[in-house]
């Protein structure tokens, strides 16, 4: 797709052609065998049929439609050129002047391969409001001239953040849903994830795309440990951490390390590096809850966002006992960006709890399971509500 | 190449607050942006302030009714803008975090090409 978008310099007309290609496939593979190389096949045959359409158009009507493409260099026919074109469709999807959802929902349907409807699906909306949505936006990029170019030296940095940041989302949505019946949606971390590898591949020095991904993976190792025998939540204190998934962990462990021996650790990077003393852990009393409290007053430097100081107060109530971090997480209660915001309610219901203040810690709770829309998450603030009596 | 506005919107009580060593730095600023980015500028002007602005609304008679004030209300009011030539949206945007800006923002808009 990325490399044929080069061509067609219009999101539509590339998407034909790459369908093209693929029906072609199915004619000819089956009668002359599966060629050595079947992705090179299929870029070759996508990208001549991308030429072919552009000769065929009126110039006129092609004049303002198009991506701003860089005409001065022409893709090697080699991997490494493709995979230029791969990065210059990220950038192109996470662009900032776009809103996040819609970056999110671009770079499934562009990079992920998903089908609209498929995307509708991932952000509970209709199919029509998606399809809708996502012409907007490539309208947009092409009205307002969104360049398809990995970005400028000087602005890379914070270009690579904000398609991390895209990246990361994708993957907490799909980890913990907002909404709904189940828990998570294994669809939205799995893209997530080949989305980190593929970054991980096409940007191997940089120590936040590296930490990114062990940050997923570190996450998504605990998966199976998550929901208990009748379906309901379980906290990482209550979780079997036998069934957590050692291979992705003793990866993530690997990225983490040499992230952080890059030095000057980023967001992702000390995100990455809470998780793994979590991963490192053999049970949950042998937690090191000071070393976490350390990691987070450097990622609240790093990252000065109310959500981070709560999930830093909570790791405080570990390390320095209940009171403490209810004085933490109080100091948070006026917040209005944290106002309808559950775990914030449920940190205090658990901090109260400890604390033996049953009839506060109960209407704590009950805020908490009033503000969440997953219904994992309410049954298990109920359960939390009945246990106190 | 094509051409966008970029609006410059700003709080104007934040303004009244300030004295004429503050608006100079903010000339001095606006100068500099003029010299750096000269190629590329196609036009651009201040504007009074939305005092003294006025609106002209059509009615559903077809009709029209001239009042006193900016069209919308806003806290942050148009102040100025300029015109400008960029190669793509990324290249206007650099060239508009350079225009100084306090209290408000800037905004860049595609001009449409008939």
């Amino acid at each position: 797709m990325a490399a044929t978008i080069r061509i067609t310099r219009d999101f539509d007309v590339a998407e034909e052609c790459v369908q093209d290609a693929f029906a072609r496939a199915l004619a000819t593979w089956g009668e002359q065998g599966i060629p050595t190389n079947p992705g090179a096949w299929l870029t070759t045959v996508a990208r001549r049929r991308a030429i072919d359409v552009g000769r065929r158009r009126d110039v006129a009507m092609r004049s303002q439609r198009f991506l701003v493409v860089d005409t001065d260099t022409e893709p090697e026919a080699t991997e490494g050129g493709f995979e230029d074109d791969r990065l210059r469709l990220i950038f192109t999807c996470c662009h900032p002047s776009l809103a996040t959802d819609t970056q999110v929902a671009l770079a499934l349907r562009m990079l992920c391969g998903l089908s609209t409807a498929e995307v509708a699906k991932a952000f509970l909306v209709k199919d029509s409001a998606m399809a809708a949505r996502l012409t907007r936006a490539k309208k947009k990029i092409a009205l307002a001239r969104i360049p398809y170019r990995v970005p400028e030296r000087s602005e890379l940095r914070s270009r690579i953040d904000s398609v991390l940041l895209v990246v990361h989302l994708l993957f907490t949505t799909g980890h913990t849903s907002p909404v709904g019946e189940n828990l998570s949606q294994v669809d939205l971390v799995e893209r997530s994830l080949d989305l980190a590898r593929m970054l991980r591949g096409l940007l191997p020095d940089d120590a936040e795309v590296a930490s990114l991904l062990a940050l997923i993976l570190l996450t998504d190792s605990r998966r199976g440990a998550r929901v208990g025998a009748e379906g309901e939540f379980l906290r990482l204190a209550d979780q079997d951490r036998s069934k957590w998934h050692r291979d992705s962990i003793d990866e993530g462990l690997v990225l983490v390390a040499e992230s952080i021996r890059q030095g000057r650790p980023g967001r992702f990077t000390l995100m990455a590096a809470i998780a793994a003393v979590h991963s490192s852990a053999p049970h949950w009393d042998e937690t090191d809850w000071a070393e976490i409290v350390g990691l987070y007053d450097l990622l609240l430097e790093a990252w000065p966002s109310p959500v981070v100081a709560l999930n830093r107060a909570v790791a405080v109530s570990f390390a320095q006992g209940p009171l403490a971090g209810l004085a933490a997480i109080d100091a948070l209660s006026t917040d209005p960006q944290l106002s309808t915001y559950p775990y914030l309610a449920a940190a205090r219901g658990d901090c109260l709890e400890r604390l033996e203040r049953f009839a506060e810690a109960r209407e704590a709770f009950e805020e908490a399971a009033l503000l969440t829309e997953n219904h994992v998450e309410r049954d298990f603030l109920h359960s939390r509500i009945a246990q106190l009596n | 190449m094509a051409e966008y506005l970029v609006l410059i919107y700003s709080n104007e009580a934040s303004w009244a607050d300030r004295g004429e060593e503050f608006a100079k730095e903010i000339t001095d600023g606006h100068n500099k942006f003029g010299q750096k980015h000269g190629a590329s500028l196609r036009g651009g002007n201040a504007l009074e302030s939305t005092m003294t602005a006025t609106s002209i609304r059509t009615n559903e008679s077809g009709g029209t009714v001239t009042t006193d004030g900016p069209f919308a209300e806003t806290k942050e009011a148009l102040g100025g803008y300029y015109v400008i030539e960029a190669d793509d949206l990324d290249a206007a945007i650099a060239i508009a975090k350079d225009i100084p800006a306090p209290f408000g923002g800037i905004e860049v808009r595609p001009i449409r090409v008939m």
